[in-house]
C-alpha cells in the first residue's frame, strides 16, 4: 500500500531518466484460483549493471498502489515512488546492484490487468479478471526472472503488500532468493485491515459510473467512488500525529472566519480529497478491488496447518524484517509475528523497530536510521557476492 | 563491557541454539558463533549497537528487556546467555525467571559491586563508585541495580535456581580471585538451570 511520493523532489544521487522494459509472457500461467492467463506481459525497469555472474539482482515488490517506476525520473518528469532508497550510493546502492521492478499482473500500469484485452473475447478484461493471489504475482515475476537469465536473487524486498510477495517468494522458491527484506508487513491481515478494504470496495461500488464493475462498457468512470476509496485508505496510512504535525486545524487562506462568511476548508481536507482526486485520474478501480482482495486473502502460514515456523522452516534465505513504531495498519507487533517465526523455524533473520510518526507509510519516506539499517544490510549481501566469487 | 577472558565457552554446546539478551555491539555473540558454530539471536535496544549486529552478519532482534520476553517459547533455546546487563535492568529476578524459562542452561556475567575498589571508593571517599567497569555518575547511570555477587546467590537460592558453576574474572594478582571473590571479583560469571 504506497501512497504517491511525486510531489517530493528529486534528491541527489538521483538515476536520472529512466525508461521503461516489457516482457511478453506467450505462454499460459495457471493461477492459484485454478483460471489461467493466456498470455500476459509484464512492464518493469531496471537500474543498474547485472554482474557476470548473474547475481546482484535485485527484486523490488510493490504495494497496492505501487508501479514499476520505483526509481529516477520517468519520460513523464515524475520521481519514483521509492527514490530516497534506490539509485546511486543509496540504501539500495546501483553501483553494486541490478535492481528490477515490475509493475505486477492485475494492476493498471502496462502489465495485464482489468483494463487490458483478453486474448479470449478480444475485449477487456474488465470485473471478469481471474482474482488473483500473492504466489501469483511471484509466479508471473519468476517468468519476468526468466526472461531476464536470473538464477537467483541476492534479495528480494518490499514493503508492506511488498513484504508478503518476499515472504512468498522465500516459500515458493527457496532456493531463488539469498536475502528476503520484509518491511512493514503482516503474515495476514487483522480483521481491522480487512474490515478497511471492504469500506473502500464499498465506496468504489457505490459509484453510479461503477455499473457492476462493467465501467469499460459503458464508457464511465467511477472516479468518485475511487478517490473516496483511497482517501478512507490514504488517511490509514498515516497517523494522528503526523496529520497533526503537518495540518493541525489549518483553514485554506488563513484562520477559520469568525463572521458569517462562508467557513474555509480544513487543509488537511483539501490535501486528503487532492490525493483522492489523483489517485482516481492515475488508478482502476477493477485493480483496486482485485488488490485489496488478494490482500485481504493472504494468510502465510494457511498450507501449513496455520503455523508459521513450520511454513518458514521452507525458507533457505536469510531475512531483514523491519516495522514502524506509528504503523497502525502493518503494527510493529505484525512483523515481530514474522521475526518470532523466523526464530522458532531456526532462520537467520535480524529485526529493526523504527522510531517514526509517519505510519505505515514511513516505509517510503526518508528516516536516517532505516536508510543506514537497509544500507548496512545490503553492504552484507554485497559483500557476501563478492566473497562467493573469489 | 565484554571482557576475552570470561571462560564461558566450555559451557557452549557447539552447534547449539543460543541466545544473546542485551548482546550490544554483537562482539561476544560473533565470537561464540565462529569458535562454536552456535545458532545465535542477539536482542538489543540501542539502533548503533544494532548496526553494529548487521555490519557483523549476526542475527540481531531489536527488542526492550524491560517489556519481557513472552515472546520466546519455553525451552527453546539450550541456553540463554546475559552478559553485564542484569544490573541495568528494572527487573532482574523476573528476567532472571524468564530466562529459565526460555533456555535449559543459562549463563549471566556482573560486576561484582563488592569488589574492594568500589567499597573502598564508598568507604573512604563516601562517594558511590565510579569505576572502569562502573563508569557512571549515579545520577546518569544505566546501572540502577548494583549487587554483589553474595547477593546474587542469595536471589538464586530464594529462586530455587540451581548454580551449575560460578567463576570469578579480574584481580591482577593470581589467586586472589578465587580465594577472596567476594573482595576481588570484578565479574562474576555464573551457569544457571531450573
Amino acid at each position: 500500500m504506497s501512497s504517491d511520493s511525486s510531489l517530493s523532489s528529486s534528491p541527489d544521487n538521483s538515476l536520472g531518466a529512466t525508461v521503461p522494459q516489457a516482457a511478453a509472457i506467450n505462454r499460459p500461467m495457471d493461477l492459484v484460483c485454478g483460471a489461467n492467463l493466456p498470455s500476459h506481459s509484464l512492464i518493469f525497469e531496471t537500474y543498474g549493471i547485472l554482474n557476470k555472474a548473474r547475481s546482484n539482482a535485485i527484486l523490488i515488490c510493490h504495494a497496492l498502489s505501487g508501479d514499476h517506476h520505483v526509481a529516477g525520473i520517468n519520460a513523464e518528469g515524475k520521481v519514483g515512488w521509492w527514490d530516497h532508497y534506490i539509485g546511486p550510493g543509496k540504501a539500495i546502492d546501483t553501483d553494486k546492484f541490478f535492481v528490477v521492478c515490475p509493475n505486477n499482473i492485475g494492476s493498471c500500469f502496462g502489465s495485464t490487468g482489468p483494463t487490458s484485452n483478453n486474448p479470449r473475447t478480444g475485449k477487456a478484461y474488465g470485473d471478469s479478471f481471474p482474482p488473483i493471489q500473492v504466489r501469483d504475482w511471484v509466479e508471473s515475476q519468476k517468468y519476468l526472472m526468466d526472461h531476464l537469465k536470473i538464477e537467483c536473487w541476492a534479495a528480494v524486498i518490499g514493503g508492506s503488500l511488498g513484504g508478503m510477495q518476499a515472504m512468498c517468494w522465500s516459500l515458493a522458491y527457496p532456493d531463488k532468493l539469498k536475502h528476503a527484506v520484509v518491511i512493514a508487513a503482516a503474515m495476514r491481515l487483522s480483521a481491522q485491515n480487512i474490515a478497511f478494504n471492504e469500506i473502500a470496495r464499498r465506496a468504489i461500488q457505490s459509484d453510479v459510473e461503477f455499473k457492476d464493475g462493467h465501467y469499460l462498457d459503458h464508457e464511465t468512470s467511477p472516479k468518485q467512488g475511487l478517490a473516496l476509496a483511497r482517501m478512507i485508505g490514504h488517511l490509514t496510512y498515516l497517523s494522528d500525529d503526523a496529520l497533526g504535525r503537518k495540518f493541525g486545524r489549518l483553514v485554506n487562506g488563513g484562520d477559520i472566519g469568525t463572521t458569517e462568511k462562508e467557513l474555509g476548508e480544513f487543509e488537511v481536507a483539501s490535501y486528503l480529497n487532492y490525493q483522492g482526486d489523483k489517485f482516481s485520474q492515475r488508478f482502476d478501480a477493477n485493480s483496486y478491488i482485485l488488490i485489496t482482495k488478494m490482500l485481504d486473502h493472504f494468510d502465510l502460514a494457511q498450507d501449513y496447518n496455520d503455523d508459521p515456523a513450520k511454513a518458514f522452516g521452507h525458507a533457505q534465505c536469510q531475512f531483514l524484517v523491519v516495522s514502524f513504531s506509528s504503523d497502525w495498519r502493518f503494527s510493529p507487533l505484525c512483523s515481530e509475528q514474522i521475526t518470532d517465526s523466523l526464530m522458532s523455524a531456526g532462520k537467520a533473520v535480524s529485526y529493526i523497530k523504527i522510531e517514526s510518526d509517519q505510519g505505515h507509510d514511513a516505509f517510503l519516506l526518508p528516516n536516517s536510521r532505516y536508510q543506514k539499517a537497509v544500507s548496512l544490510y545490503l553492504s552484507r549481501v554485497s559483500n557476501e557476492l563478492e566473497e562467493s566469487s573469489l | 563491557m565484554i571482557n576475552d577472558t570470561v571462560p564461558i565457552g566450555a559451557w557452549i554446546e557447539p552447534k547449539s541454539r543460543l541466545l544473546d539478551l542485551g548482546c550490544g555491539d554483537g562482539t561476544l555473540l560473533r565470537r561464540l558463533i565462529d569458535d562454536y558454530q552456535v545458532q545465535g539471536y542477539g536482542l538489543e535496544i540501542d539502533p548503533d549497537s544494532i548496526n553494529q549486529c548487521i555490519q557483523k552478519g549476526l542475527n540481531v532482534i531489536e527488542q526492550d528487556l524491560n517489556k519481557g520476553l513472552k515472546n520466546f517459547p519455553d525451552n527453546s533455546f539450550d541456553t540463554v546467555l546475559m552478559s553485564q546487563t542484569l544490573q541495568a535492568l528494572r527487573n532482574p529476578h523476573l528476567v532472571l525467571d524468564e530466562m529459565l524459562r526460555i533456555g535449559n542452561r543459562c549463563i549471566v556475567t556482573f560486576p561484582n559491586f563488592g569488589h574492594w575498589q568500589t567499597r573502598s571508593f564508598l568507604a573512604i571517599r563516601g562517594r558511590m563508585p565510579v569505576t572502569k567497569q562502573l563508569a557512571y555518575q549515579w545520577y546518569d547511570t544505566p546501572n540502577i541495580h548494583l549487587f554483589t555477587y553474595k547477593d546474587f546467590e542469595a536471589l538464586c537460592s530464594e529462586r530455587q535456581i540451581k548454580i551449575l558453576k560460578r567463576t570469578f574474572v579480574g584481580s591482577q594478582f593470581l589467586g586472589l580471585n578465587s580465594l577472596c571473590p567476594s573482595l576481588f571479583a570484578k565479574t562474576a560469571v555464573y551457569h544457571l538451570a531450573k
